[in-house]
């Protein structure tokens, strides 16, 4: 296993670090007005927060090209938002309106949005990983030097569905990244717990180069998913990659008391020391690259950002009652099935 | 016209396919050089190479995964499971991954694959490669579901199966992969959703799935030696359903038996039936009768398990009884 701490160079490029930090700035910003429509009985059902994740998700996507795919999971915000998404669609997703990115029809654990690469959100957990390794047997055969980002958490390495798609990339060397997001916990459980061994470990089994890397330092992640990406373009893949992090809500918005399976104090202590738009934030002003003063602009511009996308949301119309049988079949043209077609 | 035995027809029909779509490709366990345990594949590596026909680990839900995401992305993947039982290992896949991703995703996403696989009993295979399970997928909206009763049937439903934008499940009898039908040697497609009338009757109506489309045939002939007229309709493809036509039959027959290979219980036969007796039922003389395979797990014996399905003789008895007025219900 390598050990990545790739020291980043101030100054180099300043624009992509005021994008990676304006990036995850939304996501959490994304997430607390979420939460907010959650706890004021706005929003349908449940959903689930991807606070104090953000510097996986803006790391990684930040290495990727927009047509490169990623799929995500129940915790998904995040990754939509640094893959490229609009707030209104989003929000407009999360409250089941016609002009979500589903037409309403998929909500928070389905966001996807094609025209960004990103196939989809998944609430099997686990669910995705044969997707992302077909979309990279798809670049593979289309040589179009794609790569495919597979999102996915702890608790989904007790899933047997990696494995068997871990195995297949291998063989063919397929143009695929596993991105486990260790967050500590399988839902409402320690994954020290459930998980022997190590994780890194299962996939070198498979003769899969494996890293692990600060999931809470956004230009260690970048560095290392960059190399790795470029890497997989040449065909050097599959690459495995464990970010250690750390969700700052419970397994969903409704999961408030959790004190049963973590301690306040444990809590407390990500935040103060270890969140990752704030230390981004500090290393900017430290370097002399962003004044704190531009990165509370930053902020502000966001914060708005996200009040009005959730303003226009909730004023946006629900699907017409006709659309609940539509999109069951794709259609497909007649002519097509025409012999000599 | 030549005749060519069913697993040629889909021979023909893949080979085809992928001549005119180099998008397309057959990925499973033993498909290349093996050709699958059936040799239903044999030649095809030969011509299109490994990349096209991909022998995968035995790992049913992982090719599948990997067949969603790459349907997802621009590939119009034929995935192979060996058997019709292995459906309960990639249903994750096939019905929360690919049957849902149109719809949940609005319209954005696609998946046009095609998964193909067999149904059947009496090969002596016992209770874990003899099952009919296709009432389990067609009951997933998101999914098509084709059951072709001949090599003619079985070529023209792959290649439309193949150009669909949706996943498509179609299921071969594994007993009839020898048997021969006429097929033309010129191209032809056929559509889902339109049955074929069998054989014409006017005293009583046979629908029948895949395996049970000879049996009611057969059990045609029997009745036809007594002076009844059995009408024999193949759906061809149960999802969709080209209910007009069954409904048209049993108004004119006033009778009817749904005949399918699947377990009785919650099976094809009664949706049908249901079917029929919503919207034919004024025209009915009797009630619409299930004949499925018996609610028990497929067993191995010979003795027993030649007892689970139905055959031409259970068949003709019963539409014996039906036409002579027989209060079915007393039993």
């Amino acid at each position: 296993m390598t050990q990545v701490a790739e020291v980043a160079k101030p100054g180099t490029n300043t624009e992509a670090y005021l994008r990676m930090y304006t990036q995850m700035v939304r996501i959490r910003a994304f997430e607390d007005q979420a939460n907010q429509l959650y706890l004021s009985a706005r929003m349908p059902g449940l959903t689930h927060m991807y606070s104090g994740q953000e510097a996986v998700a803006v790391g990684v996507c930040e290495a990727l090209e927009v047509s490169d795919k990623i799929t995500s999971t129940h915790r998904g915000h995040g990754h939509c938002v640094a893959k490229g998404a609009g707030f209104k669609a989003m929000f407009c997703e999360l409250l089941g309106r016609e002009e979500g990115y589903c037409r309403g029809k998929g909500g928070s654990m389905h966001i996807a949005d094609q025209s960004n690469g990103n196939l989809g959100a998944n609430a099997i957990v686990g669910g995705s990983m044969g997707i992302a390794t077909g979309a990279a047997l798809s670049a593979k055969r289309q040589g179009n030097g794609g790569v495919a980002v597979c999102f996915f958490g702890d608790g989904a390495t007790a899933q047997g569905l990696m494995y068997e798609v871990m195995n297949m990339a291998a063989l063919w060397k397929l143009p695929v990244i596993y991105a486990c997001e260790n967050n500590g916990y399988s839902e409402y459980t320690k994954t020290a717990e459930i998980a022997a061994g190590s994780l890194t470990a299962r996939a070198e089994a498979f003769g899969i180069e494996a890293h692990k890397v600060d999931g809470q330092d956004v230009l260690a992640v970048n560095a290392l998913t960059q190399s790795l990406v470029a890497r997989a373009r040449k065909g050097e893949g599959p690459f495995f990659i464990e970010l250690e992090t750390y969700r700052y809500h419970g397994h969903h918005v409704g999961d408030i008391n959790r004190t049963y399976y973590r301690s306040k104090e444990e809590e407390a202590g990500w935040h103060a020391d270890r969140d990752p738009i704030t230390n981004f934030g500090k290393w900017l002003s430290d370097q002399g690259l962003a004044p704190e003063a531009e990165l509370a602009a930053i902020r502000a511009d966001v914060q708005a950002e996200a009040e009005a996308a959730v303003a226009y949301a909730l004023a946006a119309k629900y699907p017409d009652a006709s659309e609940v049988d539509m999109h069951v079949y794709a259609a497909t043209d007649p002519a097509t099935l025409q012999a000599g077609a | 016209m030549r005749e060519i035995t069913l697993s040629k027809a889909v021979n023909e029909a893949i080979a085809e396919e992928m001549r005119r779509d180099p998008t397309i490709f057959v990925i499973g366990e033993d498909v290349a050089e093996a050709g699958t345990p059936f040799k239903v594949l044999s030649g095809l590596v030969e011509e299109f190479g490994t990349d096209r026909v991909i022998d995968t680990p035995i790992s049913e839900p992982g090719f599948m995964g990997l067949a969603v995401g790459a349907a997802m992305t621009g590939s119009r993947p034929i995935v192979d499971l060996m058997f019709g039982d292995f459906l309960f290992l990639v249903m994750d896949q096939l019905c929360n991954q690919a049957a849902k991703a149109h719809y949940m995703s609005g319209g954005k996403l696609s998946v046009p694959l095609v998964l193909r696989t067999n149904l059947g009993a009496t090969r002596r295979s016992a209770a874990q490669h003899s099952q009919s399970l296709h009432a389990l997928v067609a009951h997933i909206p998101g999914l098509k579901v084709a059951m072709p009763s001949s090599a003619y049937e079985a070529k023209g439903l792959m290649k439309t199966a193949i150009r669909d934008n949706n996943p498509v499940v179609i299921f071969e009898d594994k007993l009839m992969y020898q048997d021969k039908a006429e097929v033309p040697e010129e191209e032809y497609l056929i559509p889902f959703g339109v049955a074929n009338i069998k054989r014409e009757g006017t005293d009583i109506t046979l629908i029948a799935t895949s395996s049970m489309v000879q049996v009611a045939e057969k059990a045609a002939v029997i009745l036809a030696a007594e002076g009844i007229s059995a009408e024999v309709i193949d759906p061809r493809t149960i999802v969709p359903l080209d209910e007009a036509t069954l409904i048209a039959s049993v108004k004119k027959t006033a009778r009817a038996i749904v005949i399918d290979e699947g377990h009785q219980s919650y099976g094809i036969t009664g949706e049908i039936a249901s079917r029929l007796n919503e919207k034919a039922f004024y025209h009915l003389d009797a009630p619409v009768i299930r004949m499925g395979a018996m609610d028990v797990p497929v067993p191995f014996s010979p003795a027993l398990e030649d007892l689970t399905v139905p055959t031409p003789e259970t068949v003709a008895a019963m539409a014996r009884r039906l036409v002579a007025g027989e209060m079915i219900h007393a039993l």
